[in-house]
């Protein structure tokens, strides 16, 4: 009734191409991103900024690199942490090699790095598919990992081991640091994802995201349509990298504040894995959705179990986090194994013949 | 659409939190938020250590009634060892004027450092975190007493020293360092290296990743092949017990084997008879056999208000390093209270009152822990106290006192807290110079 492209009509080829064709998909777009961009910023709290969304944010992020890597280019990979703590170490380097330079083009400067270290990696993705790339990119997990602890360098020789942010300014105002207020940062990360997505949103609609969704759906016939396997895949190796390396210099300088190796082991290349499968494979907005379920659900769960009522320690809620997450997993796997974007596509579908079905 | 519906759930759910959290702010209470974990890879090393600390507070409310008539708000925030977790309870707890954050991992008090003095809240590390903090004039929100893991190095060296006849005769011997490839485990190299050079002894490193940890036959290997005559070990959670499982299957002689003071009954329990002999440093005696732990067991285990697992465990190493942690922030309200003439202090007044924090022999004995530990005594610019520790020996059942107090190498110690305290500065650009005024003692 509301929701339906009828009376809609298209005069021109840019109309026709557009990724969002009816008009009120345009308009909850716009009011997403007014809420996003004002609303959120003005009534959300310190720690709804800072431990709700600030975290949405990264990890969606590092989950539409994931999703380009293996959503739309079906490559497997379970390195993501090493790739994103590529990016938290490099933003670090840079930063305290160049103090001067913006610390927002070194964040996103620093994707160049993991995009490089991935692309590395990604060189097997030629002759090897499926589990056994898998294992390949557990290998970048756990050599990268080493790295992280083993040499010095990365981490400015700290007795402690680990990266510690420093105060970095924007205009005055203090964007990185213990002073940058959760309205900053939260700002800061969402204008670079929302940005970050803008340009995926294009990668993938456009000709490489076809080139990339042939190699996934039959590598053998894209090559003989003309796709040349090891640029598209070493493309969408980098290009996934650089999503994580941004994702993980965001991290560590607009969440936590410091971070020692320990924070990009495996379990972090599982959680985004996670998120990509829960989201849905191939789709930009699984990501967030995915992000959203996993990320959020934990924590509002920590927030809203003793908000109404319940007295029970923090352990056991942590285990019925894990239980309830878990759960939910299993759940959206039997119910809808093509994630929540598939379950808002159908949604949308039946939204479209309200309320006449036929 | 679904994001909208998304945002405004979640709108809701943080709405929900607010009454609760503004509930909890009642009259004359001070709210002390305590950062646990009892889930997790080290869940085994941190129940014990949130079960002794919140036991002692919640003793002071039920005995007391609170400190100086101010009751106590004692809440767990669970972290299970990971710094996104930690950094999610800080940022709960922070609008709720907590008077003391007490991270319990090293990587958590990392992230939360700069944070302390921007946000008023003092940062109490007992004995571990970043050793530099001792230096209160660079760091004024920063406490770790009662001593830095450079301390305890030099006390094991030492110790080892007085088993081979004096420090001239380490000369020529073999040392081995078993530690957890952490912020932690690394800390404490330089210190054992610059000993190295000095008294002449061969110091062996072997690094345990964190991943490994129960896998280090590895390791034990490398350490039969070196054949160290002495064993130092810095590990957690389930490397202890590991480690002390594979030396007794390499035949390594356990008295020679010396650990930091995180190692735990049940590391060397499970070793079975073989683990006789090994050691640990400790500050504090072990046992419930002081009043103010009967008052624990009788006004808060019996009456079921502690998780602890069983009533035996209330005595144990980790659980009273856990009442330690309890005593040291409970004295420090009591002189915050003083000091500000207040009965709700701020983070403000606890700061001062951990600043000047001085528990002397008579008032260990008036708050019923007479010969638990040594006196301590923080200032303006000591913010950890630099205290000696004793070598205990694990007998098969318990561990036995195997030493008298050893004190740091204190010549040795202050110039690299001075190094590593410049350095912090000098990397964090923008580091505030401190302006928070002294108290006289």
């Amino acid at each position: 009734m509301f929701y339906r492209e009828s009376g809609q009509f298209k005069t021109s080829y840019a109309a026709d191409q557009a990724i969002f064709p009816i008009r009120e998909d345009r308009i909850g777009l716009t009011i997403i991103l007014f809420t996003a961009f004002v609303l959120i910023p003005l009534f959300g709290g310190q720690f709804f900024l800072s431990s709700v969304m600030i975290p949405f944010l990264v990890y969606a992020l590092a989950a539409i690199g994931l999703n380009i890597l293996t959503g739309y280019s079906g490559l497997l990979s379970l390195g993501t942490g090493a790739f994103m703590g590529v990016g938290a170490y490099a933003c670090y380097k840079l930063t305290t090699l160049f103090p001067q330079v913006n610390i927002i083009i070194w964040i996103v400067a620093s994707g160049v790095f993991s995009c490089a270290i991935g692309v590395l990696f990604g060189l097997p993705s030629l002759r090897i598919k499926g589990f056994y790339l898998a294992v390949a990119t557990l290998a970048a997990q756990f050599f990268l990992e080493w790295c992280f602890i083993r040499v010095k360098w990365l981490y400015n020789d700290n007795i402690s081991g680990a990266i510690e942010v420093p105060e970095r300014l924007l205009f005055g105002l203090a964007i990185t640091g213990p002073r940058a207020s959760a309205q900053t940062r939260y700002l800061v990360a969402l204008s670079i994802v929302v940005a970050m997505t803008w340009l995926a949103s294009n990668l993938v609609h456009g000709r490489i995201g076809r080139m990339w969704m042939a190699v996934r759906d039959m590598d053998i016939a894209a090559e003989l349509m003309g796709i040349r396997l090891l640029p598209a895949k070493l493309l969408a190796f980098a290009v996934s990298s650089f999503y994580a390396g941004v994702a993980g210099a965001m991290m560590v300088f607009l969440w936590l504040n410091a971070a020692e190796a320990s924070a990009f082991t495996i379990d972090q290349s599982f959680i985004v894995l996670f998120m990509v499968i829960i989201g849905g494979l191939g789709s930009l907005l699984g990501a967030f959705m995915g992000a959203a379920l996993i990320q959020i659900l934990p924590t509002a769960l920590r927030v809203v179990l003793p908000a109404i009522g319940l007295k029970i320690s923090s352990a056991t809620i942590e285990h019925l986090t894990f239980m309830v997450t878990g759960a939910l997993i299993i759940f959206f796997l039997i119910v809808e194994p093509h994630g929540l974007a598939r379950l808002w596509q159908i949604v949308k579908q039946k939204l479209r013949v309200w309320p006449f079905p036929y | 659409m679904n994001f909208r519906n998304l945002t405004a759930a979640l709108l809701l759910s943080s709405a929900l939190a607010l009454p609760g959290l503004a509930s909890a702010q009642a009259e004359d209470s001070i709210y002390v938020p305590l950062f646990t974990y009892r889930t997790g890879a080290y869940a085994g090393s941190g129940t014990h250590i949130a079960d002794g600390m919140h036991d002692y507070l919640a003793m002071l409310n039920e005995r007391d009634g609170g400190i100086g008539g101010a009751k106590l708000v004692i809440e767990e925030c669970e972290t299970g060892y990971d710094v996104k977790k930690g950094v999610e309870c800080y940022e709960s707890v922070k609008g709720r004027n907590p008077v003391v954050v007490v991270p319990w991992s090293t990587g958590i008090t990392l992230s939360l450092i700069p944070k302390a003095s921007v946000d008023k809240i003092p940062i109490l590390s007992m004995a571990y975190g970043l050793s530099a903090s001792a230096r209160g004039a660079v760091f004024p929100w920063v406490f770790n007493p009662p001593a830095t893991y450079w301390d305890g190095l030099s006390e094991i060296v030492k110790y080892i020293a007085a088993q081979e006849g004096g420090l001239d005769k380490l000369k020529g011997r073999k040392i081995g360092y078993l530690y957890l490839d952490a912020g932690y485990g690394k800390e404490p190299i330089p210190l054992f290296q610059a000993l190295a050079t000095e008294y002449g002894f061969d110091l062996k490193l072997y690094p345990v990743a964190g991943a490994d940890m129960q896998n280090q036959s590895s390791h034990w290997l490398n350490v039969r092949r070196d054949k160290p005559d002495y064993m130092v070990m810095y590990g957690w959670g389930a490397m202890n017990p590991t480690a002390v499982k594979e030396a007794v299957k390499t035949g390594f002689a356990m008295d020679k084997f010396i650990s930091i003071w995180w190692a735990a009954e049940d590391d060397a329990k499970g070793a079975g008879e073989g683990a006789k002999g090994f050691k640990t440093l400790n500050w504090h005696a072990n046992g419930a056999n002081f009043p103010a732990l009967a008052d624990v067991i009788k006004h808060v285990v019996d009456k079921g208000k502690s998780q602890v697992a069983s009533r035996d465990k209330v005595g144990q190493g980790l659980y009273n390093h856990g009442v330690y942690n309890g005593i040291l922030i409970a004295e420090a309200i009591r002189n915050a209270q003083k000091l500000s003439g207040r009965k709700v202090i701020s983070g403000e007044d606890m700061r001062r009152g951990l600043e000047s924090l001085d528990v002397d022999a008579a008032r260990l004995k008036e708050m019923g822990f007479e010969g638990f530990t040594a006196p301590i005594k923080l200032s303006c610019t000591d913010h950890n106290g630099h205290g000696a520790t004793y070598v205990q020996a694990w007998d098969g059942t318990a561990y036995v006192k195997a030493s008298e107090m050893i004190g740091p190498l204190s010549d040795k110690v202050q110039p690299l807290l001075d190094a590593a305290a410049r350095e912090y500065v000098e990397k964090n650009t923008g580091w505030p110079a401190r302006t928070e005024a002294c108290d006289k003692p």
